[in-house]
């Protein structure tokens, strides 16, 4: 079966062809069967072929390859596929979570005039995605890794009519983009140093041409994480993903929170060589990802838009994934990928089934006591959020336990440290979006939806249908016990031995862990629940109108690059708008004209000017030859 | 013979067409200018087709695949020389192709004097495909010149008068000055070579072979190269020789924009390609530095440019003073890879510019207006152009997939080697070059439609056949260059030898 592996991008891309050849002449349910049929055919392969690879020897590995992309000396790029451990495990992330949130976006835009576009954009990102996690080299990755950048890009700004829909897109373009020309960058510092771009050689040729901590390595390495730390929307570069929000939910749900904003973690894993030769970039990692795991904490605590919480709770679980990484602990960090996707795929798909409830209300200080009025929602939601806290035996808590012991046991305590806070803080936000949303008296004030196309403020009722339901019941199953799968990883990614003496301490960390989990748990229904009175009072205090004034605006990254990037940038373009070096340029016919006025002007006609000039000639000349 | 005739079916073409519509109709001179770009672009593919362009060159002399050559004046050593080889033979393509879609896009668009109109059109093009396939300085000078006239009338005659602007007249002038005066500095430098080699070898000659033999001081050769590099700087065109660009594209007609930014501007990179650094290795290595921070200048300057216009023609002329930057830098850095991008970056950005100007002309064309203030919203409003224009947008800003990416990543991997600084630069470039394609989408396409707006008439059959093709090409360069890096590896290789030796002098000079 391996030999049909293209076939798992194929059926996405030919999806993609002919929805968007067809167009508005294909009909809703066409364009549903099409997207979503073209993702559970790749779906459907993905299973076949993973039995067959989890059938064969540990470490085995298929290369397929298509054809050579182009060819100019030593500079030869293929497009080969590459299947092993790894890819394996993201092609089933990508194809399985991808179908069910595919199946659940059949049901969520239903009635949009633009129905068949919006899987054509969808299936162009399973494709670009698959291109991104089995291309054998750094430059088919870079395809898939562009491509993804552009399906996303289209899809957030996919109600275009909006302007600001199409800011936020822009912005996440341009801002990933950054990140893709550092890539770019090290991607010729690669080529250059190693002669290849073909990931295996290139991780094996490493060790040998750069010597540990050199300079180029770590300039490769870096560039990189430059690539890494835009696309996964880490500290510096992490600000677009927030307003990637104005796209659909079930965008939301598949590219920036299950797949396409890990891409990070598995390019960091995938060239895992490269980091471990230098020391500093590995450690930039961990730092990057345990500062943004506190900062986007804090933020999410002072957001009110249902879908801008989970964005920043991404961000943060992000942040776990970049800080396993630069601990060591690669295996666990992919492991929290796995897990992470099936829960957040699960919340977003929730919320989404929640905003459509309410008539397309987001901010969740409108929503209130959902619980009763959407029971199933409410139910699949709470599953989702148990994984996101690491509740005790749901997906979420092994992955994240893994991380925190690994990090401790080989030695990196501030990164400890640092998970530890944030165990804290995700459940405090979490289970204060729940309380919020979901409990107490509802706040809807219906007669904001007078204008809303979708019921004129209408009762909330549970949301149903098989394209609702199943996927959301699915992801919950996923979400609860996807952690008892063992993924087989070994041959691919290190998995350095642990002390003894830090294998006693791991049933008191976990047992750390879950605590401050529980205590964030406790403090959200003491404050957003029991005493909405004494949270009030002390956002309202001096300090805490502060805090809450700067968390809420994610510590100001946005003014910041604002002031850095985007002024100067409009000022250059205001100084130059008359494109000065043509205004340069147009001095020379202006001085033509100006002699030639000059000149013009001499002749007079009039013979007593002539002969005056002449006279003058005459003295200057003559005095010139006397003088000199 | 095949040569002479490439060069011969256009003007007979065009004096067709011209002569044609007072005899026959309005609608002759457009069937028959059609017909004879299919013709030509038959005849290139075909000898694409059946020649060998892998002949390795021999002691740094190009190999020729096809050559033709009768006596001019005997007396000052012209002749009538055309060769091709792999090079020559992709410009001609690209020109014929582009020359088809020339004459499509101005089907309905040309309603005046349409015989001369398609005079002027062919015969820009057949003066084109002689500067591509000239190898004798004197006629290559001559073709570089005669090519000027018509493109000078297809912008005065038919241009349009942008409100705002300065008129086409003026812009066809501030074209035609700045070309042919440069062109003049061009030929002071031909005639400064000649006259050297005469002083060697006592043999006067245009002839390009004998020519490339020629050894100088090393002050008399940087001072000759300055002569051409001049003259293609201002083609290509290089900051702060490009001010004619903007001018000359909003005021041309549709034809006349693709002519110019899809074939023009490639025949000053050619140019460099075959004379500026094949016959003035060492000083075009000195020169280098300079040539390429006025690469880095161009990337920088038409990207910041493209986003204060409001003028969507406009727009993508500074782009494509934008992406000839990168033409520059990759000519100037002289490695295998870097050559080789230049070529794919060539094409890949005459047909993405060339397919925007038309849909530019087809958006002129519904709504009267290439304001970007005014349009907006225009995605409900068609069905098919617009996602037509974001695939060349995409194109634009290097989507890999597509023929630029392809061209600019082998551009810059391969100047990484001689300039990291430059390189990365440039690379700088790949952001802004995000930044001006989707604020072009986001003014023209996204936000709300005007309230009355009402849905305008989409892309007909032929309009969509064209873009089609185009789009083709786009992705068959984007996904498999190599047909075209096959084609044009050896000439290539031939500059490579020659500069590569003269690069390594340089290093070692200072």
């Amino acid at each position: 079966m391996f030999e049909f592996l293209f076939l798992v991008f194929t059926f996405p891309l030919l999806g993609f062809l002919t929805l968007a050849i067809g167009r508005q002449r294909i009909s809703e349910n066409a364009a549903a069967y099409i997207g979503v049929g073209s993702v559970g055919l790749s779906a459907l392969l993905t299973a076949i072929i993973g039995w067959q690879f989890y059938h064969q020897p540990a470490g085995f590995s298929y290369t397929q390859e298509l054809w050579t992309w182009m060819s100019v000396g030593d500079f030869s790029p293929r497009f080969a596929l590459r299947l092993d451990q790894l890819s394996m495990l993201m092609m089933c992330v990508i194809c399985g979570v991808g179908f069910f949130i595919h199946l659940f976006a059949s049901w969520y835009m239903r009635g949009d005039e633009a129905y068949p576009r919006f899987f054509a954009y969808m299936n162009l990102f399973v494709t670009a995605m698959l291109f991104l996690v089995l291309g054998d080299n750094l430059l088919f990755l870079y395809f898939g890794w562009e491509g993804v950048g552009l399906a996303s890009y289209l899809l957030i700004g996919f109600w275009y009519q909006d302007a600001a829909n199409g800011a936020a897109a822009r912005k996440s373009f341009i801002i990933t983009r950054v990140g893709d020309t550092f890539m770019a960058i090290g991607l010729f510092i690669i080529f250059h140093g190693l002669g290849t771009l073909n990931i295996q050689d290139a991780m094996s040729l490493a060790p040998q041409k750069w010597a540990e901590g050199g300079t180029m390595v770590t300039a490769a390495a870096l560039l990189l994480l430059g690539g890494a730390v835009g696309k996964s929307a880490q500290l510096p570069l992490q600000t677009w993903l927030p307003d990637a929000m104005a796209g659909p939910t079930p965008v939301s749900a598949l590219i920036h929170a299950a797949t396409m904003v890990t891409a990070g973690v598995y390019l960091i894993a995938r060239t895992h060589v490269l980091f471990e030769l230098s020391p500093f970039a590995l450690d930039t990692v961990g730092w990057i990802g345990g500062i943004t795991l506190l900062l986007a904490g804090f933020t999410a605590l002072t957001q009110t838009d249902i879908k801008k919480i989970l964005a920043y709770s991404t961000m943060s679980q992000i942040g776990y994934m970049f800080l396993a990484l630069g601990a060591g602990a690669y295996q666990p960090a992919v492991f929290h990928l796995m897990t992470h996707a099936f829960f957040k795929a699960l919340l977003f798909l929730s919320a989404g089934s929640v905003i459509l409830a309410c008539h397309h209300e987001q901010d969740i200080f409108k929503m209130g006591g959902l619980r009763k009025k959407i029971p199933f929602t409410f139910w699949v939601f709470l599953i989702g959020s148990l994984g996101l806290v690491a509740f005790p035996l749901t997906s979420g808590f092994f992955s994240k336990d893994k991380i925190l012991f690994e990090a401790w046991a080989y030695g990196h305590h501030a990164f400890y440290w640092m998970g530890l806070g944030g165990a804290f803080l995700t459940g405090l936000y979490t289970f204060r979006l729940i309380f919020i949303a979901f409990f107490g008296e509802s706040r809807a004030t219906h007669d904001a939806h007078a204008h809303d196309d979708h019921g004129h403020g209408g009762e909330i009722t549970q949301p149903k249908g098989g394209d609702h339901t199943l996927p959301l019941a699915v992801l919950a199953v996923a979400a609860l016990f996807g952690g008892w799968i063992h993924i087989p990883l070994d041959a691919v990614l290190p998995q350095p031995a642990i002390s003894e003496a830090a294998e006693h301490v791991e049933y008191s960390m976990m047992a750390a862990s879950v605590g401050v989990s529980f205590l964030g748990i406790f403090l959200a229904w003491f404050f957003f629940l029991k005493n909405p009175a004494l949270a009030a009072g002390i956002k309202q205090s001096a300090i805490g109108q502060l805090l809450f004034r700067w968390w809420r605006a994610a510590f100001g990254f946005d003014w910041l690059y604002d002031l850095l990037f985007v002024k100067p940038y409009l000022f250059i373009v205001r100084l130059i708008r008359r494109d000065v070096a043509d205004q340069a340029i147009g001095l020379l016919p202006r001085l033509t004209l100006a002699f030639n006025s000059l000149f013009s002007n001499t002749q007079t006609g009039q013979l007593r000017w002539y002969a005056g000039m002449t006279a003058a000639g005459a003295v200057v000349v003559i005095a010139a030859v006397i003088l000199i | 013979m095949i040569l002479l005739w490439l060069i011969l079916i256009p003007f007979i073409g065009g004096l067709l067409a011209w002569q044609g519509e007072r005899w026959v109709g309005r609608g002759f001179p457009r069937w028959v200018a059609l017909a004879t770009m299919l013709l030509s672009l038959g005849i290139s593919v075909w000898l694409w087709c059946v020649g060998d362009f892998s002949l390795q060159s021999v002691g740094g002399m190009p190999h020729w695949t096809v050559e033709y050559q009768v006596p001019w004046i005997p007396r000052f050593g012209i002749s009538l020389h055309l060769a091709m080889d792999g090079l020559g033979l992709l410009m001609v393509v690209l020109t014929n192709f582009l020359g088809v879609v020339a004459v499509t896009c101005s089907w309905r668009e040309i309603e005046r004097n349409v015989g001369f109109f398609h005079l002027n059109l062919l015969w820009n093009l057949g003066g084109v495909v002689g500067i591509f396939l000239a190898i004798d300085l004197f006629l290559f000078f001559f073709f570089w010149e005669m090519m000027l006239v018509p493109m000078y009338f297809l912008i005065a005659l038919w241009g349009h008068n942008a409100p705002g602007g300065k008129g086409r007249v003026y812009a066809a002038n501030k074209f035609f000055i700045f070309t042919q005066a440069s062109g003049l500095v061009m030929l002071l430098a031909i005639l400064g070579l000649v006259v050297v080699h005469y002083q060697q070898t006592g043999v006067i000659t245009f002839d390009y072979m004998d020519l490339l033999k020629t050894q100088m001081a090393p002050q008399v050769e940087m001072l000759l190269m300055l002569g051409f590099f001049v003259a293609f700087a201002v083609k290509m065109p290089t900051v702060p020789l490009h001010s004619w660009l903007p001018d000359a594209h909003s005021q041309a007609p549709t034809a006349g924009s693709v002519d110019l930014a899809g074939i023009l501007l490639k025949t000053a990179a050619y140019g460099v390609l075959r004379f500026g650094l094949p016959i003035f290795p060492n000083a075009s290595a000195q020169f280098a530095p300079v040539a390429m921070w006025l690469g880095v200048a161009g990337i920088l300057y038409g990207a910041f440019m493209c986003f204060s216009q409001t003028d969507i023609k406009r727009l993508i002329a500074y782009s494509s003073v934008s992406h000839m930057g990168f033409v520059l830098i990759g000519l100037y850095a002289g490695t295998p890879q870097a050559l080789q991008g230049v070529v794919v970056q060539m094409i890949a950005h005459g047909l993405s510019a060339g397919a925007l100007f038309v849909l530019c002309g087809e958006i002129y064309e519904r709504l009267h207006t290439r304001d970007m203030r005014q349009m907006g919203g225009l995605w409900s409003r068609f069905p098919y152009l617009p996602p037509i224009a974001m695939f060349f947008a995409m194109a634009a800003l290097g989507m890999p997939g597509l023929g630029n990416f392809v061209g600019e990543f082998l551009i810059l991997v391969g100047s990484w080697s001689v300039a990291p600084l430059i390189t990365v630069l440039a690379a700088s470039g790949l952001v802004l070059s995000a930044v001006y394609s989707l604020i072009l989408v986001q003014r023209a396409f996204h936000g709300p439609s005007p309230k009355d707006a009402e849905p305008l008439k989409d892309l007909g059959k032929r309009e969509l056949c064209m873009m089609g093709v185009l789009m083709v090409l786009l992705l068959a360069l984007g996904l498999y260059p190599q047909t075209v890096l096959d084609t044009s590896a050896s000439a290539m290789d031939q500059v490579h030898s020659i500069y590569s030796a003269a690069q390594a002098l340089a290093g070692e000079a200072p």
